[in-house]
């Protein structure tokens, strides 16, 4: 014991170790692995991985225009998932945030939280359910001569919007709790109606959560591949790519190739999110 | 100042010491790897020499099989279904069953090494032994193999050069499966999924695998037949590119790709499906649930399985993984998993047990209607129909081309 006293740097390379093992073994070691995999190639007839050094996979993943098409198609919605989600989370956060009482602000939290207690395979395929032929969607549209959108990417996207929508509700509520209510009575007192007042006060300051929960929705969005395969119809992300290659095609190299996109996607994003400052204040 | 010299410092030689190790353990020499040489056919490969089980010992008390669905079952789908539980009473072995969608998976599954015994179709009994991921069968230690029809044994896809690695568990086709109150003239025809796809579009449904493409180039077969396509397995490089325009048109009109059985049964049931390719069993169980469906095998013919039940060469249970494969070619267990799956049985006396017409409905016994079936195997650059003046596709070039399809 005497022995930790007298050393400090003991001491807190002790602590360190566990939680840096975990960061740079299992979680680091395995990204590594796996970018490595991606420079080998994979004999097609067993499917074994032969350990040669070739950049054929890159190639091939930048050449064939189907990838390509794929890689943009997932960025589109995972896109297309985060601006839903901010539209649709920015009212309720607010509403719980600053209007309601006390007592409904816990019972909205809940009521927020409640659907990540549900698996997410439920989920999905409750969605499955919704907008299938003689679903729900069919049901309540057809009356206006309208239809279920069915199987496909506009079902991915409804999906995928609302999995992931209390992981954007919640930091902007957090945020917006952190808005002294000063702020919109001298905002009032300057002049300024609700609507520039949202405008021009409270986004500005809401922004970085907004941004915190935009990495959630568009990283899960980028690498998701269940919820495709459910409601997807015939659709394919990038996620899907890595699992028919993993799983189906035994094709390891490729499919770790296919994973860097995501990747690289996500440094860029988190790199652009860094130069707003969002990251600063979270 | 000193602490942050010190991480960079620590940063380096934890990087350093991870490239030293990469490159340690990434350059092998390309030949390092089992199963043989790179360039493997039906006739031309050589498997990794793996010694077969000599003589049976006592049951592990537990076996872990890879199966297709409905190869194994114990009650839990249909109580009266249930082939594993007398199994079970008669070994004492427990048997853990995990299902599988495609060929693909199995492959990969094997390679795990967690699984005793495989039910492998021609598509992937090759793969597996080129891969030293099964072993050899002494079919010596497993009496009802004698029983098995003979033009099942000693086939391209399940041995080599005489030896057996496996048992034949059985063999059907992919039928055409409708909805009767949405199309009510039967088809007879693979034209209801292609040429005349359009009349449900967006309520296609196919087989979701590059072995897929198979069925394709056996519609062009009959179809488009200055193509030349003998063997659906053998395209070279237009016929391919023939049979992937084919898919790419079928796509537009396809709701949804089918691998999860259970997935495709639920899809007929809500309508989403109308029409598409299909295995009995599902028919089966849509009508179990009284769903109005029909199947029929069109008059282009179909793509159909032969499958085998093989040893993992990792096994940890091989004792009770013989008496799994001697249980499931017993009379009674083979008919009734053929009659529940919908295929012909590898054991005559199993015709004696199935109901009424079954072996003359799924033509067991009937050695030529058997040729006639274009069974499920892996596409290889030699090509298997003989030709030596072109270079077929392979497996990796199909997976490739279904990713395209798939768009």
């Amino acid at each position: 014991m005497s022995v930790l006293s007298r050393r400090p740097g003991l001491r807190v390379g002790l602590l360190l170790t566990p939680p840096m093992l975990w960061l740079g073994v299992a979680y680091l070691g395995a990204l590594a692995a796996l970018l490595i995999t991606s420079l080998w190639s994979q004999n097609d007839f067993t499917g074994n991985i032969e350990r040669i050094w070739t950049l054929d996979n890159f190639r091939d993943l930048f050449t064939i225009e189907v990838y390509r098409t794929i890689a943009l198609r997932t960025i589109g919605i995972a896109a297309l998932v985060t601006v839903i989600d901010a539209v649709l989370a920015f009212p309720i956060a607010l509403f719980m945030a600053k209007v309601a009482s006390p007592r409904w602000q816990r019972v909205l939290v809940i009521a927020v939280l409640m659907p990540l207690w549900a698996s997410y395979l439920v989920k999905a395929y409750a969605w499955r359910g919704l907008v299938s032929a003689d679903g729900l969607l069919q049901t309540i549209a057809s009356p206006f001569g309208l239809g279920t959108p069915g199987y496909g990417l506009i079902a991915t996207t409804m999906t995928l919007a609302y999995l992931w929508l209390p992981y954007m509700i919640l930091p902007i509520y957090a945020g917006l709790e952190r808005v002294p209510n000063s702020l919109f009575e001298a905002s009032a007192d300057l002049g300024a109606g609700s609507a520039t007042t949202l405008r021009r006060v409270v986004l500005p300051v809401v922004f970085p959560a907004v941004v915190a929960g935009s990495i959630f929705t568009f990283s899960l969005s980028m690498g998701d591949y269940i919820a495709v395969k459910i409601v997807g119809g015939t659709g394919q992300l990038l996620g899907n790519v890595v699992y028919d290659n993993q799983g189906a095609a035994n094709n390891l190299p490729f499919a770790a190739a296919v994973a860097t996109v995501p990747i690289v996607v996500m440094l860029a994003y988190l790199a652009a999110v860094r130069r707003t400052g969002a990251l600063e204040q979270l | 100042m000193r602490y942050r010299r010190r991480i960079k410092g620590l940063v380096a030689v934890a990087s350093t010491l991870l490239l030293v190790s990469v490159a340690g353990c990434g350059t092998d020499s390309g030949g390092d790897d089992d199963g043989g040489d790179d360039t493997p056919g039906a006739e031309g490969f050589t498997p990794p020499d793996l010694p077969m089980l000599e003589e049976l010992g006592d049951n592990e008390g537990q076996v872990n099989i890879l199966a297709w669905p409905g190869y194994a079952e114990d009650g839990s789908t249909d109580p009266a279904v249930d082939w594993v539980t007398p199994f079970e009473e008669e070994t004492g072995c427990e048997a853990n069953v995990k299902y599988f969608a495609t060929s693909d998976e199995a492959v990969q599954l094997m390679k795990s090494g967690e699984y005793d015994v495989v039910s492998a179709s021609g598509d992937a009994s090759l793969r597996l032994i080129a891969a030293g991921d099964v072993e050899p069968v002494n079919t010596d230690l497993i009496p009802n193999y004698a029983d098995v029809y003979d033009y099942l044994k000693d086939r391209d896809w399940n041995s080599v050069d005489g030896q057996m690695y496996g048992v034949p568990h059985g063999y059907g086709a992919n039928l055409l499966m409708w909805r009767t109150d949405v199309i009510t003239t039967p088809p007879t025809s693979w034209s209801a999924v292609f040429d005349d796809a359009a009349d449900n579009s967006g309520k296609v449904t196919a087989y979701d695998s590059p072995i897929y493409i198979a069925d394709a180039a056996l519609y062009l077969k009959a179809t488009q037949p200055d193509l030349g396509i003998e063997d659906p397995y053998s395209l070279d490089e237009d016929q391919l590119a023939a049979a992937v325009d084919l898919l790419k048109a079928q796509k537009e009109h396809v709701g949804e790709y089918w691998s999860d059985y259970l997935k495709e049964v639920q899809a007929f049931t809500t309508g989403d499906s109308v029409v598409g390719t299909t295995w009995q069993v599902i028919a089966n169980v849509a009508q179990g649930e009284d769903v109005p469906v029909e199947v029929t095998l069109p008059e282009e013919g179909a793509t159909g399985w032969s499958d085998t039940w093989m040893v993992g060469a990792e096994a940890k249970n091989k004792n009770c993984a013989y008496a799994w494969m001697n249980h499931i070619i017993s009379p009674e267990a083979n008919a009734a998993v053929a009659e529940y799956f919908g295929e012909a049985p590898s054991n005559p006396k199993a015709c004696d047990i199935a109901s009424e017409g079954h072996c003359e409905t799924f033509h067991a016994g009937d050695e030529e209607y058997a040729a006639q079936i274009a069974y499920w195997t892996t596409p290889i650059e030699q090509c298997l129909d003989g030709r030596t003046d072109v270079k077929c596709t392979d497996y990796g070039d199909w997976t490739q081309a279904w990713t395209e399809i798939k768009g």
